[in-house]
């Protein structure tokens, strides 16, 4: 009965990975329930905050919608990153790392199975938020049009390529190393430039922020909404860093699962 | 005529963690469709071995061999014919057993998912309790579905670390005739470590004692008894967990 060979790359073998992690999803109501709850909150917070603001001081990038646009983006950041290392962290919680490392699953397949998740995770928890905010502070994400696909792109590669590192370390240090799932892209926000301009920060800061590949889709965010112009030329740039940024991390990640391997650490992972 | 290849080659295998050998420079090679049993008292460096066998662990040196793959550098070659249980891992408690079984089964390439679940739920008695999360079973429960995991992909090479360990007498007994019916009707290979002599001396061709990270005896359990000059395999795990080698059987390993 059993193959003689296996393949190499398995969609199949992604799919039973998703399907996993669909039936712990689908199993709790609560866990549902969560991926909504925080962006929100977090929506409803900044929403009124713009409206105060806006009215108080009559700016116009308040009205533009320049914070709302900036909070739901920043969530793609936050929950992509969030949902891929969640994913990864199902498996360590579970203690089921060493029979994933031992059947035919590829890193590869790994990895592209945990994208994924982010993707739904990230699907069911924002995409619910973008819709109430049109009708209650009419701000339409979607009117953004294809540039929100650019965004979106960037976005997520940025945050499939830190939580990867942070899967990797999680991976070769255990549970200890848990905390870092959810604080690493918090390092991001203020070098970032999430709710303002680059070119408020000190200058010397300023170069640091513009290393970073969400620091482009932030501005390009602010160029649209306030002058109405799209920046391929921030996309491209964006884009180019995050390919570098995920191929370092697939590095990392190779390196630190063959870390543990030398360490021992894939049978009983855990703290 | 020429013999088959063995199934599994272990050469000159250390493992160093820090300043501890686990396993100081082991050999072995295990024949295939053989049921080789691993002993030792805790520490001896049973898991360590089993762990590099499976490609999990990392070996400071040497080298091993699953099916003619090199574990090191060509196991996504043989994984698929393979299986493993262990009780340093577990399943996803909060999927169901039908859940879990489905998953791996897609996961190792299964053919016909849907009749090898059947098969296996009916042989290993899973049926009352398939549809329950596997995190709400009994240790026994649990047990009698890692095994069917570890058989969901009909593996030539089945390697066991303690297998029966915190089972009940019945449950244990029939997780044992499980793995002597995969033996008979597959012609799997098997390595099982285990700390009960009566399932090694039911199961096994072949009994490896392993102590302080080095391999101290390898033979049949019938010649073992002989040569400690023992009435059970369980006083010759004593004699050899203690160093209590007699002297004819120490010359004779030497």
């Amino acid at each position: 009965m059993t193959l003689a060979t296996s393949p190499s790359f398995s969609p199949a073998r992604i799919g039973a990975m998703v399907m996993r992690h669909w039936y712990v999803l689908r199993s709790s109501w609560p866990r549902l329930l969560e991926l909504v709850y925080w962006p929100a909150v977090q929506m409803l917070t900044w929403g009124f905050l713009q409206v105060y603001v806006g009215q108080a001081s009559g700016r116009v990038a308040l009205a533009a919608g320049t914070f709302l646009g900036a909070v739901l983006l920043w969530d793609i950041l936050f929950r992509g990153g969030l949902g891929f290392s969640i994913s990864f962290l199902e498996e360590m919680w579970a203690r089921n790392v060493g029979n994933l490392m031992m059947s035919p699953l590829r890193p590869a397949e790994f990895i592209a199975s945990l994208a994924i998740m982010s993707v739904i995770r990230l699907v069911i928890g924002v995409v619910p938020v973008t819709l109430i905010a049109w009708p209650l502070f009419g701000f339409n994400l979607w009117s953004m049009g294809l540039p929100l696909a650019a965004f979106f792109a960037n976005l997520i590669l940025t945050s499939w390529a830190l939580s990867l590192m942070v899967s990797g370390l999680i991976l070769r240090n255990g549970l200890g190393a848990e905390g870092l799932a959810w604080t690493l892209m918090f390092i991001l926000m203020p070098l970032c430039a999430v709710y303002y301009p680059v070119s408020i920060m000190p200058e010397w800061l300023q170069w640091a922020a513009w290393t970073m590949p969400p620091t482009y889709v932030f501005e390009g965010m602010r160029a649209l909404l306030l002058d109405h112009q799209f920046r391929g030329d921030l996309m491209l740039i964006s884009f180019v860093l995050n390919l570098l940024l995920f191929a370092v991390a697939v590095v990392v990640y190779l390196y630190l699962l063959e870390r543990s391997r030398v360490a021992g650490s894939l049978l009983g992972s855990g703290e | 005529m020429h013999a088959p290849p063995p199934a599994i080659e272990v050469e000159n295998l250390v493992k160093v963690y820090r300043r501890t050998t686990a396993v100081d420079g082991i050999n072995l090679s295990i024949a295939s469709g053989s049921v080789v049993g691993l002993l030792g008292g805790n520490g001896a460096g049973k898991t360590t071995t089993i762990s590099s066998i499976m490609g999990l662990l990392r070996p400071t040196s040497g080298s091993v061999r699953v099916l003619g793959a090199d574990m090191m550098r060509d196991r996504y070659r043989v994984l698929h014919r393979m299986n493993f249980e262990s009780p340093y891992v577990d399943l996803p408690g909060r999927l169901t057993v039908r859940q879990n079984l489905l998953v791996f089964a897609r996961l190792y390439g299964v053919p016909d998912i849907v009749a090898r679940i059947a098969t296996l739920a009916d042989e290993l008695d899973l049926l009352d309790f398939i549809d329950q999360p596997f995190g709400r079973l009994s240790a026994g429960q649990k047990t009698r579905v890692s095994l069917a995991k570890a058989l969901i992909n009909d593996p030539e090479v089945l390697l066991l670390d303690e297998p029966t360990a915190s089972l009940d007498p019945d449950t244990a007994d029939w997780v044992r005739a499980r793995i002597a019916r995969h033996r008979e009707e597959k012609g799997a290979t098997i390595l099982l470590a285990s700390h009960n002599m009566n399932e090694v001396e039911r199961l096994c061709d072949r009994v490896i004692f392993m102590r302080k990270g080095k391999i101290v005896a390898d033979a049949t359990p019938h010649q073992l008894l002989e040569r400690y000059g023992r009435d059970t395999l369980e006083e010759v795990f004593l004699d050899v967990a203690r160093g209590r080698a007699k002297a004819a059987a120490l010359a004779e390993t030497l």
